[in-house]
């Protein structure tokens, strides 16, 4: 009887395990198969219809009636549109950490963290659609722009998306320091500010660095939101307030209706691996930080 | 950005799924494609399920290459299309309708008329102020189709050619909302099927004094207008060539909707 049940928990482990490696193993298999799928059809571009990775990196002119597919405009749109929202979010979002972790009372946490979680929950496309419906008119009837549809509207979006990733990274970065480093400064008679400024910062440095890189990869990839407000215009954006378009709202708007197998597909499969090459780069980063903390 | 292109797969399964009226249909159609097109289907659809309760009809937009290409890869029965498939051999044509387009701007600019050169010279981009065709001291905000839409093939054919539209403007990717951001924009200038501009709160442009009216594409002395495709994988099923002749007959649905039978043209495609 003991035996058997002994027996039995053995098997059953075994069963447990073996799922559980399966899961592991098919993760590392989807990827796998992801990449070499978008590594296939990204350089179709360039093996099969000849076009030169130069020109489809550097050259603004996307013209597909003269096979000529460059996408310097979209890799500088999402450029520009990630660099707008970490420049606007990602101060923002490391004060929200810092208040909430050092000076926050408990009660303040306790409203602040389900709204900040309930921002990860909105789907992208109501952040877009809202951008959209208040960004877009306001952009229109205060500033140099015709239209409303700019890059400054995109980037705004786009750093109110970013904010809950760069906020609940910053807040775990200073949570985690050793309260030691707090107690010694007090002791040493530097104001509450003063430890957060000169030592506590520093301290979180490495974190908050993983912090904004997550909020640009975040950036990065969003489509849906950005699609809705910056106008998509293949031309480059002469100011903070003229449209124009990024790798993913391309992807996105052509990618439908384009022909399989032409110039235009492989094109779009160039600019989709380009942006796992880009999202790859950003997380080598991150482990690359994090290993050098630790 | 897979996340995203399954957001956008499933925001498209569900618009198709949209359609779908009768919980239990012995047959079970799907369209996609043109949103020129999609307002007569949409009508047609409709009223075809309460004539055949026993068929479900689902239809949903993307634009004339998503239709042509769903078609093509039997995603969908019916892909809708304001142009040929001429990459596609395997795509039967069903011609259903005629439809016009207008060059529509927003209501307050004042001109009312412009000839081909002039419209041709606003879209390559060399005349960027409605004041140089005497209207308001106003910049002309261009509002250009996706690649892939259909409206911009027959735009591009039948008003640009054989000049080249420049595409620094905005895109929008689909006719309603073509018309929506028309009518807030000062000074926006763009193109769309009767369909979606016919008592629409912007003004439809006269092409060289023609008016942008059924009657004038009918007799051919208005130039932008295309036949209106149903594509189907082969040969259609009969119950999809009961849908299609339905929707080429169904008179008081395509007046409704400003399209105009096949039958009704004094003129053909190569008059142009």
């Amino acid at each position: 009887m003991i035996a058997s049940i002994a027996q039995r928990a053995h098997r059953n482990e075994r069963i447990a395990l073996n799922v559980l490696r399966f899961a592991a193993y098919f993760v590392i298999f989807a990827m796998a198969v992801l990449l070499l799928y978008l590594a296939v059809e990204g350089t179709k571009t360039f093996f099969v219809d000849r076009f030169s990775l130069f020109s489809f990196l550097f050259s603004p002119t996307y013209d597909l009636d003269s096979n000529h597919p460059g996408a310097a405009i979209f890799i500088v749109g999402t450029l520009l549109v990630t660099v707008f929202a970490i420049a606007v979010g990602g101060p923002f979002g490391i004060a929200v950490g810092v208040f909430l972790s050092e000076i926050a009372p408990p009660r303040m946490a306790l409203v602040l963290k389900p709204a900040i979680e309930l921002m990860v929950g909105i789907p992208s496309v109501v952040y877009g659609w809202l951008g959209l419906v208040f960004l877009v008119p306001i952009i229109r009837e205060h500033t140099s722009s015709a239209s409303g549809f700019s890059l400054a509207g995109a980037g705004i979006v786009l750093a109110i998306m970013i904010l809950p990733t760069v906020i609940s990274l910053s807040e775990d970065a200073f949570t985690s320091l050793p309260q030691a480093l707090r107690e010694g400064s007090f002791a040493l008679g530097a104001t509450r500010f003063q430890t957060i400024v000169r030592v506590l910062l520093p301290s979180a440095s490495t974190g908050l660095a993983v912090a904004l890189i997550l909020g640009i990869a975040r950036a990065v990839g969003e489509t849906l939101a950005i699609q809705l407000v910056i106008g998509n215009a293949t031309a480059f954006p002469v100011n903070v307030f003229a449209p124009t378009a990024t790798l993913t709202t391309v992807i996105v708007g052509q990618m439908p209706s384009a022909t399989e197998g032409s110039l235009q597909e492989h094109a779009l499969f160039s600019m989709a691996f380009l942006l796992l090459i880009i999202a790859m780069l950003l997380i080598l980063v991150v482990r690359f930080a994090l290993r050098k903390r630790s | 950005m897979f996340r995203n292109a399954a957001i956008a797969a499933l925001a498209l399964g569900f618009s198709i799924s949209i359609g779908a009226q009768a919980a239990l249909a012995d047959v079970s159609l799907t369209a996609a494609g043109s949103t020129a097109l999609l307002p007569l289907v949409k009508d047609a659809a409709g009223a075809y399920q309460t004539a055949h309760p026993d068929v479900k009809i689902s239809v949903s937009g993307g634009g004339s290459g998503t239709g042509i290409n769903q078609a093509a890869a039997k995603a969908i029965d019916i892909g809708d299309s304001d142009i040929l498939a001429p990459t596609h051999p395997e795509l039967v044509d069903h011609k259903v309708a005629v439809t016009g387009f207008a060059v529509v701007v927003n209501p307050d600019v004042t001109v009312k008329s412009l000839t081909k050169q002039q419209i041709q010279s606003i879209f390559d981009g060399t005349v960027t102020n409605w004041k140089q065709f005497g209207g308001q001291d106003q910049k002309i905000v261009v509002i250009n189709r996706t690649l892939g839409s259909g409206t911009r093939v027959v735009f591009e054919k039948t008003v640009m050619a054989p000049d080249k539209l420049v595409d620094s403007g905005l895109t929008e990717d689909a006719t309603g909302t073509v018309i929506s951001v028309v009518k807030q924009t000062p000074g926006a200038i763009s193109y769309a099927a009767f369909s979606g501009t016919h008592g629409q709160p912007v003004t439809e442009l006269a092409i060289g004094g023609v008016a942008a009216t059924e009657a004038n594409v009918v007799t051919g002395k208005y130039p932008f207008w295309s036949y209106e495709h149903m594509f189907t994988n082969g040969p259609a099923t009969p119950d999809v060539q009961k849908f299609i002749d339905y929707v080429s007959n169904a008179t008081d649905l395509l007046n409704k909707n400003a399209f105009l039978k096949v039958g009704a043209m004094k003129v053909t495609e190569t008059d142009r």
